[in-house]
């Protein structure tokens, strides 16, 4: 876990609220992650977890309420200055979003071909050091559709952490992965983070490693944060929320079934 | 009557929609100029989709051309040798080509070819979230994606309907001179002596530039717009055929209205 944790929120969210048309996704959520933070966001699907990532990434306006990024009010930013601060923001999409008409190679160094006048032998070396630290420099010469879904996810990895950021966003990292590429990619996150000295957030369904990985854990349910704390707290935890989601019972706060009338009222064609 | 007012309350409902999603695509089309700037300044992209645009589409054009000439110069001789004009052979594939025949079915062939492409390109990116990715590294995807599909689009658009109307004159010249026996000279003096590069020539070319504009604008709208799926993407793909067509044809009417009243 990281130590130089800062004492300024570098994410703050206050009372935020949003909504899609008529439906409430967010009521009123509060956070704060530190630099140094590796951060977990939980909860069941529709909860409202990727709205909250879309948030922090200034792609969605709050209704109500403050996003302020490293000080600064997401909402009052003009598009020049939310593009100057996502230059210091990274992302990492559920599925890679590798761009599919670029090499592997091309894909990490697109960042900062984009953004910087390096020299091309210059960003040759920098784009070869972020794949060595994913372990696939060997692949470079790869095109997207040449790659396992693990090996996608560590490639958007490198290029997400191309420019140094001090705030990285995970998108479900570890969805569809197999358990050595999960293993891998979870170290490789907790190592980038604290190496570069940035704050992450990570949301995830993946509990038992999250657990392992992170520094403090916020779960959502039907738009507001239901529990928080460090892992040590999540796992001693008895609030039936988090102890449902923990120990992924059944039976619990968390309903399985999508709101529906009784069944025995659509048997035998007594309701359409 | 409910369901006539619920037939109504629809019928309102999609209008309001139309106008809704027109408005958005006038709005998009002004961002994209905003954004054209940017676009030139990296001039490879927008040649590279010159290449995919326009080279790509080069063998269909001229087929398609070369056919169109070829039945031109049949029909055209069948129509002409009732009258005793078979020399004026020439002209009438030369007009048919540059004026009408050229720029509306280059189009319609670019909007096939080269517009449903450049929507499912779109589109799949939209849907890979490529473009979203895009926007997240501070990278403007209407600058960097849309704006070059755009003008290698509507640069293509006269240099292939050029194309096409040269392939369809030379496919009416083997017709009428080689296959058929029209006189050589009658053939080429006749149409060089008829064909006004301003009034047949340049107002050709202009038709097609507003093709250009209208199909790769359509073309770059609909997949930036598409629903992020299998589904949205498909029907994306068929309202860039469709409303293509029908923008082509609705403007080469306007156009040609303007155009040739009285000439």
């Amino acid at each position: 876990m990281s130590s130089n944790i800062s004492s300024h929120p570098l994410v703050c969210l206050q009372d935020v609220r949003f909504a899609y048309g008529e439906r409430e996704i967010l009521r009123g959520v509060n956070l704060a992650v530190h630099r140094g933070q590796l951060v977990a966001i939980m909860g069941g699907s529709g909860s409202g977890k990727t709205t909250l990532l879309r948030l922090i990434g200034g792609q969605l306006r709050a209704g109500s309420g403050k996003v302020a990024v490293d000080g600064q009010d997401l909402s009052a930013l003009s598009v020049r200055g939310l593009y100057a601060m996502r230059r210091r923001m990274g992302m990492l999409f559920q599925f890679g979003a590798l761009f599919t008409d670029m090499s592997v190679f091309d894909n990490v160094a697109f960042p900062l071909r984009e953004h910087t006048d390096l020299p091309a032998e210059l960003i040759h070396d920098l784009v070869l050091m972020k794949l060595h630290a994913v372990g696939l420099r060997g692949a470079r010469a790869l095109m997207p559709a040449e790659l396992s879904g693990g090996m996608a996810r560590r490639v958007a990895l490198a290029r997400a952490v191309a420019l140094d950021p001090m705030l990285m966003l995970y998108d479900e990292p570890f969805a569809g992965l197999d358990p050595i590429s999960l293993s891998v990619t979870g170290q490789l996150i907790r190592r980038l983070n604290d190496a570069l000295g940035a704050a992450s957030i990570m949301v995830t369904h993946d509990v038992q490693v999250s657990l392992g990985l992170v520094d403090y854990v916020y779960f959502l349910s039907n738009g507001v944060i239901v529990a928080q704390g460090s892992p040590e707290e999540i796992r001693a935890s008895n609030d039936p929320f988090v102890r449902q989601f923990v120990h992924a019972e059944a039976d619990g706060p968390v309903p399985f079934h999508y709101p529906a009338p009784p069944l025995e009222s659509l048997l035998d064609g007594a309701a359409a | 009557m409910s369901a006539m007012a619920a037939g109504l309350r629809k019928l309102g409902a999609m209008a309001i929609d139309g106008v809704w999603r027109f408005g958005f695509a006038a709005r998009f089309f002004l961002a994209l100029f905003r954004y054209s700037g940017q676009s030139f300044l990296r001039l490879p992209l927008t040649i590279r989709e010159i290449y995919f645009s326009g080279v790509l589409s080069l063998l269909i054009i001229l087929v398609s051309g070369l056919f169109v000439g070829l039945v031109l110069g049949l029909q055209g001789y069948d129509i002409l040798q009732r009258f005793g004009s078979s020399d004026a052979l020439g002209i009438m594939v030369a007009l048919s080509l540059l004026r009408e025949l050229g720029p509306v079915v280059a189009a319609l062939l670019f909007a096939s070819r080269a517009g449903s492409a450049v929507t499912a390109e779109i589109g799949l990116m939209k849907t890979t979230e490529q473009l979203q990715a895009m926007d997240m590294m501070a990278v403007n995807p209407l600058a960097r994606v849309v704006a070059p599909r755009f003008w290698g689009g509507v640069i293509s658009m006269p240099l292939l309907a050029a194309l096409f109307s040269a392939m369809g004159i030379f496919g009416g010249w083997l017709i009428g001179v080689v296959a058929i026996g029209v006189d050589d000279g009658a053939f080429w003096s006749q149409m060089k002596a008829a064909v006004s590069f301003r009034y047949d020539v340049l107002n050709g070319v202009i038709k097609s530039f507003v093709f250009g504009v209208a199909v790769s604008w359509i073309a770059v709208f609909e997949g930036y717009d598409c629903q992020p799926t299998a589904e949205g993407v498909s029907r994306a793909i068929t309202r860039t055929v469709v409303y293509s067509a029908l923008a082509i044809l609705a403007l080469d009417f306007v156009l040609t209205s303007f155009m040739f009243r009285g000439l």
